[in-house]
């Protein structure tokens, strides 16, 4: 609620007060905070002296670093040229600096992996080798910026849509895949590569990233938690629970939108009349920008600094990636029941891939040989894939009375032994008929 | 080990500011030793104070639970003694208390969370489902997620709707979480301890209007049972609650099968039937999941008769549970067709009219009379 007697410029500096006492960050604090602004003297020079603060930072008034670009920020364009710094939709003296020549090489490799995982694992879904699959093919870019912009020990939230990401954070192609080929548990283990399980019901996920963020926190680490969810889930209740949630404890998590216009059918005219999805953010009282999501120097370049910024205490911080889902929800779905041809041809041409391919040939970073180094490297992927997914993994069906609980109970070793019983019954039928 | 049930005046009657002035009071008084009057509040609000007091990473969080202590004085204290980073109020938010909660013991604590009232945990709901419920099935058991819900529920307080549901058999058909609900001011105490010494989600269900019973408990002695209990539990196993129901009675004639806001009704029946005569034992559940089918079952094959009692509507919940697990286990035993005494299945009616709805020990003693007493 915006005081009566406070105009906009007021309210932002009042939401920008330091907290006493709960928070031990430094003095960089953009977001909301739970205790209530008082309109003291005292707090009107810390809110000036916060102001100055954002000033020295970025360059550019609290207001201005708290909304999103007027469009969006793209520092490569579609055919692959970089783009002049007044021209890539940041505010004057909020420029983004360019992400590291090897940052984007190797930023690439992942990319065109990602593709080659996409389009490997759609084929192995035709093949009935794969119960379903949710392509990100086209938001391989996004994909790819969410788990690089990562430290080791920070932590990555993913829906189902994003495997080339989980897989990007160093977990085994194939157990990444386990749900989709019908399998009843995650696959990988969250612990060992700080990646939550993908996650179906839309972002509930979100309040897990805010709580592991807020544990890492009270144990006075600077974990940053990555948060990933597309258009459609911004209408899911917990969306605003979590954002809400991460602006009023002032966590470190960055909520990574990856706006494809679709939920299955459903456009975002549909979801939404907000101005974006990043202008949400002002709401919780964070700082939302918004990033063409098919270009993956803007995404690193923004992604970056939002870990960085939240390592040294921001607040939480909301991005929105403006980018397209190529190929139907999954294989389940036919997306030409609900849009155009023409649609998806203006979005081809905007394409991840060929647009940092050009980018670099015309930096000299990537030759043929890097090239077809990189071409095989997706390759073997790829094998591994079809040949992982291809086994039959053998199944125990006592398996599923194992860990519903840490101890199975009385009544769930009843049903087991019940189950044990008719498999023994049914082998010994087998070998008798057999006989 | 079989309790007293002791209510008090107020546990029928609305909670008032009052008395609520009055427990706080009374919870202010330092404990002195040997069994002191304990109201159950009194005895929740020590466990969880023991519990933080015992492991740093047993944080209290939830609506109205830090400053004031919650709104009905559970978490009185806690935040003055252990500070605002181990009990907090958090936005007004369930689905986001318990999502944070799933967030923070996947990452090393153990959430002690608020409910406030049990129709107010609905919009948790897709959490508790799952994610609380399913994580530790879906990580094959590498992510742990010990963390307790705390749902103050059921009715007879003249609460006005919503503030009065018993929501526990939503909780209880979903296979990974543990239900348990204390009938005893003792049972609270070792309840919630248990429940958070747990590496599986707990939903721990307390009878709003037992919070304000008194019992004679002797605190330190519980704490010094549940030290016994978690060093190894050596010698104490037998007063381990999870999974164990208690006979509150002990009977011949018939038995009374209940759990949380009806046992004290169920206790007033029996001890009314003994002076018709008539012998009926009283087992409490207290952990509804997982369920002590040995207790239930030993009981009912003795007495050859039974009555299951419970405030929630009857139609799909515990109570139709138990029948089916007593039908299942006891027929050859049985004398008499399994009768219950539970709600209407209706939503749970005005302050004016709940005493209608709630059972009540002539209700109970009529089902009992219906038992097939002539041969």
């Amino acid at each position: 609620m915006i005081p009566a007697n406070c105009g906009y410029e007021t309210w932002f500096r009042t939401i920008l007060k330091a907290n006493s006492g709960y928070r031990r960050d430094g003095p960089m604090t953009i977001s909301a905070d739970h205790t209530a602004a008082e309109n003291t003297d005292l707090n009107a020079v810390q809110a000036d002296a916060q102001e100055a603060e954002v000033r020295r930072k970025f360059g550019i008034s609290l207001e201005a670093y708290m909304l999103p670009a007027h469009r969006q920020i793209q520092m490569v364009d579609p055919e692959g040229q970089l783009k002049a710094r007044e021209e890539q939709g940041t505010e004057a003296g909020h420029e983004y600096p360019l992400p590291g020549d090897a940052e984007l090489v190797a930023a690439f490799e992942q990319l065109v992996v990602g593709r080659r995982v996409n389009d490997q694992n759609s084929a192995l879904v035709r093949q009935g080798r794969m119960a379903v699959y949710p392509s990100s093919h086209g938001q391989e870019a996004c994909q790819v910026a969410a788990a690089l912009c990562l430290s080791e020990g920070d932590w990555l939230f993913p829906t189902y849509r994003d495997a080339v990401a989980v897989m990007a954070r160093g977990v085994d192609p194939v157990e990444a895949m386990t749900i989709f080929r019908g399998d009843w548990h995650g696959g990988y283990d969250p612990l060992e590569h700080n990646v939550g399980i993908q996650c179906t019901p839309l972002t509930t996920q979100l309040l897990h990233a805010v709580g592991v963020a807020h544990a890492a926190k009270l144990r006075g680490e600077k974990t940053v938690v990555l948060a990933m969810c597309g258009d459609g889930a911004t209408s899911e209740g917990d969306f605003h629970e979590a954002l809400n949630f991460a602006a009023v404890f002032h966590l470190p998590v960055i909520f990574f939108i990856q706006n494809n216009k679709y939920a299955i059918s459903v456009p975002l005219s549909h979801q939404t009349v907000a101005p974006s999805l990043a202008h949400k953010a002002v709401g919780y009282g964070m700082a939302g920008e918004r990033v063409d999501g098919n270009d993956l120097v803007a995404l690193l370049a923004v992604l970056d600094r939002a870990v960085k910024l939240a390592r040294e205490g921001s607040g939480p911080l909301l991005v929105e990636a403006n980018t397209y889902r190529m190929q139907a929800h999954t294989n389940a779905d036919d997306a030409t029941r609900y849009r155009a041809e023409s649609e998806v041809a203006e979005w081809m041409a905007k394409d991840p891939i060929s647009r940092l391919k050009t980018y670099l040939q015309g930096r000299g970073l990537l030759d043929a040989e890097a090239e077809a180094r990189i071409a095989e490297h997706a390759e073997a992927v790829a094998k591994q894939l079809r040949e992982g997914l291809g086994e039959d993994v053998p199944v125990d069906p006592q398996e599923l009375f194992r860990n519903v609980f840490s101890e199975p109970t009385p009544q769930l070793r009843e049903q087991s032994a019940l189950l044990a019983d008719e498999l023994s019954r049914e082998a010994t039928t087998r070998e008798e008929t057999a006989r | 080990m079989s309790p007293t049930v002791t209510t008090s005046s107020e546990a029928n009657g609305n909670v008032s500011a009052a008395t609520a002035r009055a427990a706080a009071k009374a919870a202010a008084v330092a404990e002195a030793t040997g069994p002191q009057p304990v109201t159950m509040a009194k005895a929740l609000n020590t466990a969880l104070a023991d519990a933080m007091q015992a492991d740093s990473t047993v944080l209290v969080f939830g609506e109205d639970v830090g400053q004031l202590g919650g709104v009905f004085r559970i978490t009185d204290g806690l935040m003055a003694t252990f500070g605002e980073q181990r009990c907090f109020d958090t936005p007004l938010a369930e689905s986001g208390i318990v999502g944070m909660a799933v967030g923070m013991a996947m990452n090393g604590m153990r959430p002690v969370i608020e409910m406030q009232f049990d129709a107010f945990a609905y919009p948790a709901f897709q959490q508790i489902i799952s994610h609380v419920a399913k994580m530790h099935n879906r990580t094959r058991g590498r992510l742990k997620l010990p963390l307790v819900i705390r749902v103050p529920y059921a009715g007879g307080i003249g609460g006005v709707e919503h503030h009065c549901d018993s929501s526990e058999s939503y909780y209880a058909h979903t296979p990974g979480l543990k239900v348990f609900t204390p009938a005893t001011v003792s049972d609270a105490y070792r309840m919630l301890r248990e429940a958070i010494d747990s590496d599986d989600p707990v939903v721990f269900m307390e009878a709003k209007k037992l919070y304000w019973s008194k019992d004679q408990v002797d605190l330190e002695a519980l704490r010094r049972e549940h030290d016994g209990l978690s060093d190894g539990g050596s010698g104490t196993h037998a007063q381990r609650t999870e999974g164990r129901a208690v006979v509150a009675r002990t009977g011949t004639d018939a038995t009374l099968i209940t759990y949380g806001p009806s046992v004290p009704t169920a206790m007033a029946a029996a001890a009314a039937a003994a002076e018709e005569g008539r012998s009926l034992e009283v087992v409490d559940v207290r952990s509804i999941v997982p369920l002590d089918d040995e207790t239930i079952t030993a009981s009912v094959r003795k007495t050859g008769r039974a009555v299951v009692i419970a405030e929630a509507p009857g139609f799909a919940s515990i109570s139709s549970e138990i029948v089916a697990r007593i039908q299942e286990r006891c027929f050859h035993y049985l004398a008499a067709p399994v009768r219950r005494v539970t709600g209407f299945d209706i939503p749970y009616p005005a302050p004016k009219l709940e005493h209608y709805y709630l059972p009540s020990v002539d209700r109970i003693l009529d089902a009992v009379d219906d038992l097939q007493w002539e041969d």
